[in-house]
């Protein structure tokens, strides 16, 4: 049976009609529109589906829609409400996008580490993003972009 | 890909109601927490409830609390949580260092660790290390509130004591009162967010006591009454932990499956066995590596 639910997408209040069975992934895309979270694996092991659910990154492909009612998401559209992000930046710069399929969950993600801990060690950066595989492999490149702006000197580069 | 199987979702606002909407469904219902596991096991079709009942409305199950020597972790319990708080990293280091080899942050994230037990998988990663701790499952049915042993918890793979209409609301941890150490050794085939090929946790007491588990060698996480056995009163020496290693095969019974062979299994549960025992040990005596060292 239909429910609607609504959600603040990128700082905007959207509502939509959903079946319980419906994933939030599928929703963000085809009936919303937001196409940054990617479908890859479908079942938690890639994180391209990553987005931010009340800050913390999480699967978009484990979760129901019907579960973010009422709740606050943001994708990489609603990182650069103010222009690019020092993160998204710093991605920019250090050239850490190949296909860029991962992308988007990878800034997320790394966006959560940040938030939490402007200053994250490489371990720490390693850990943050372990669970969004990019099969390009350039995994150097975006851990240099995250690590640029996490020393002591650079400016952290999170939702804020 | 959307969800093929249609499904009812409700919401219970207290937990009265969602024992009396889990008691009236019966196995037609399942209950929704993280929903990492649940779900995947949706979308693949491998389990179809009539009913997915979400108890993130209830109260007063998201609290992680150390209080009179127990820690009290409530259903809604993240690993994120638990990676978080204070009191585990001071009183429980090691529940910490396991939630550092669990999943990813996007998973911790969601996955509560009493989901982990209701879920039940051979090669869950809190099993094991509640299992040296003595836990005890808290769970509210139509019946009142009962306490279950960890030990009685898991009957089998995905198979737990839970009856009809019973939920588990949390889990008690007992602080031991003797001084003691512990580690946590996994083995996986990548660093980063793998499932456990193989896992033993070690508990060392003052006054050479020993609680020992393994994960993912057997249908169930297991307590090794006869390494225990053996241990007891004894310092830790070269010799003894050649003994212990070689009961290893008798205390497991691992399977192969994708991820490792039972062979593999096995010698790897005894070489991980005496890294953990050392380590243990050597915590123990405020020396040893740093919780959160892999040691494998």
């Amino acid at each position: 049976m239909k429910k609607s639910i609504t959600l603040k997408l990128n700082r905007e209040q959207r509502t939509v009609e959903v079946e319980p069975s419906d994933i939030l992934l599928d929703v963000l895309r085809e009936k919303i529109g937001v196409k940054s979270p990617k479908i890859g694996c479908e079942r938690g092991d890639c994180g391209a589906c990553t987005v931010l659910l009340d800050g913390k990154s999480v699967r978009s492909c484990l979760i129901l829609a019907i579960e973010a009612d009422g709740r606050q998401i943001t994708t990489v559209e609603g990182l650069s409400h103010a222009g690019l992000t020092p993160l998204q930046r710093s991605f920019l710069k250090h050239g850490a996008f190949q296909c860029g399929f991962c992308a988007p969950g990878i800034v997320l993600s790394a966006t959560e580490l940040l938030d939490k801990n402007p200053h994250p060690s490489e371990a720490e950066a390693k850990e943050a993003i372990a669970g969004n595989l990019c099969r390009c492999t350039g995994y150097k490149p975006i851990l240099d972009a995250i690590l640029a702006i996490s020393a002591p000197s650079g400016k952290a580069g999170g939702l804020k | 890909m959307a969800i093929a199987h249609q499904f009812e979702y409700v919401k219970p606002g207290s937990l009265r109601e969602a024992v009396k909407t889990l008691a009236r469904y019966g196995s037609r219902a399942r209950i929704l927490a993280g929903g990492t596991d649940l779900v995947s096991l949706i979308a693949e079709d491998m389990v179809k409830p009539e009913t997915v009942v979400d108890i993130k409305g209830l109260p007063g199950l998201n609290n992680v609390e150390f209080k009179d020597g127990v820690l009290s972790i409530g259903a809604l319990v993240t690993f994120s949580d638990l990676r978080d708080s204070p009191a585990v990293a001071k009183k429980f280091p090691v529940l910490r260092e396991m939630t550092g080899w669990l999943a990813s942050v996007g998973i911790r994230n969601r996955a509560t660790m009493v989901g982990n037990l209701c879920s039940a998988v051979p090669c869950c990663d809190s099993g094991p290390v509640l299992l040296v701790y003595d836990a005890m499952v808290l769970v509210t049915g139509p019946g009142g509130k009962r306490k279950v042993p960890l030990r009685d918890w898991f009957v089998g793979p995905r198979k737990t004591v839970l009856k009809r209409g019973e939920i588990a609301t949390g889990v008690a941890v007992p602080l031991p009162k003797k001084k003691h150490a512990a580690c946590f050794v996994k083995l996986r085939r990548y660093e980063g967010e793998d499932i456990a090929q193989a896992s033993v946790t070690v508990l060392a007491l003052a006054g050479n006591s020993y609680r020992i588990s393994f994960g993912s060698v057997a249908p169930r996480p297991l307590r090794a009454g006869r390494i225990e056995a053996l241990l007891e009163g004894k310092a830790l020496s070269d010799e003894l932990v050649e003994q212990a290693v070689r009961l290893v095969p008798q205390e497991i019974a691992p399977i192969t499956d994708i991820r490792a062979t039972k062979e593999y299994r096995t010698l790897m549960a005894g070489v991980m066995l005496e890294r953990g025992l050392r380590a243990a040990v050597a915590r123990l005596a405020g020396a040893g590596p740093a919780y959160g060292t892999s040691l494998i």
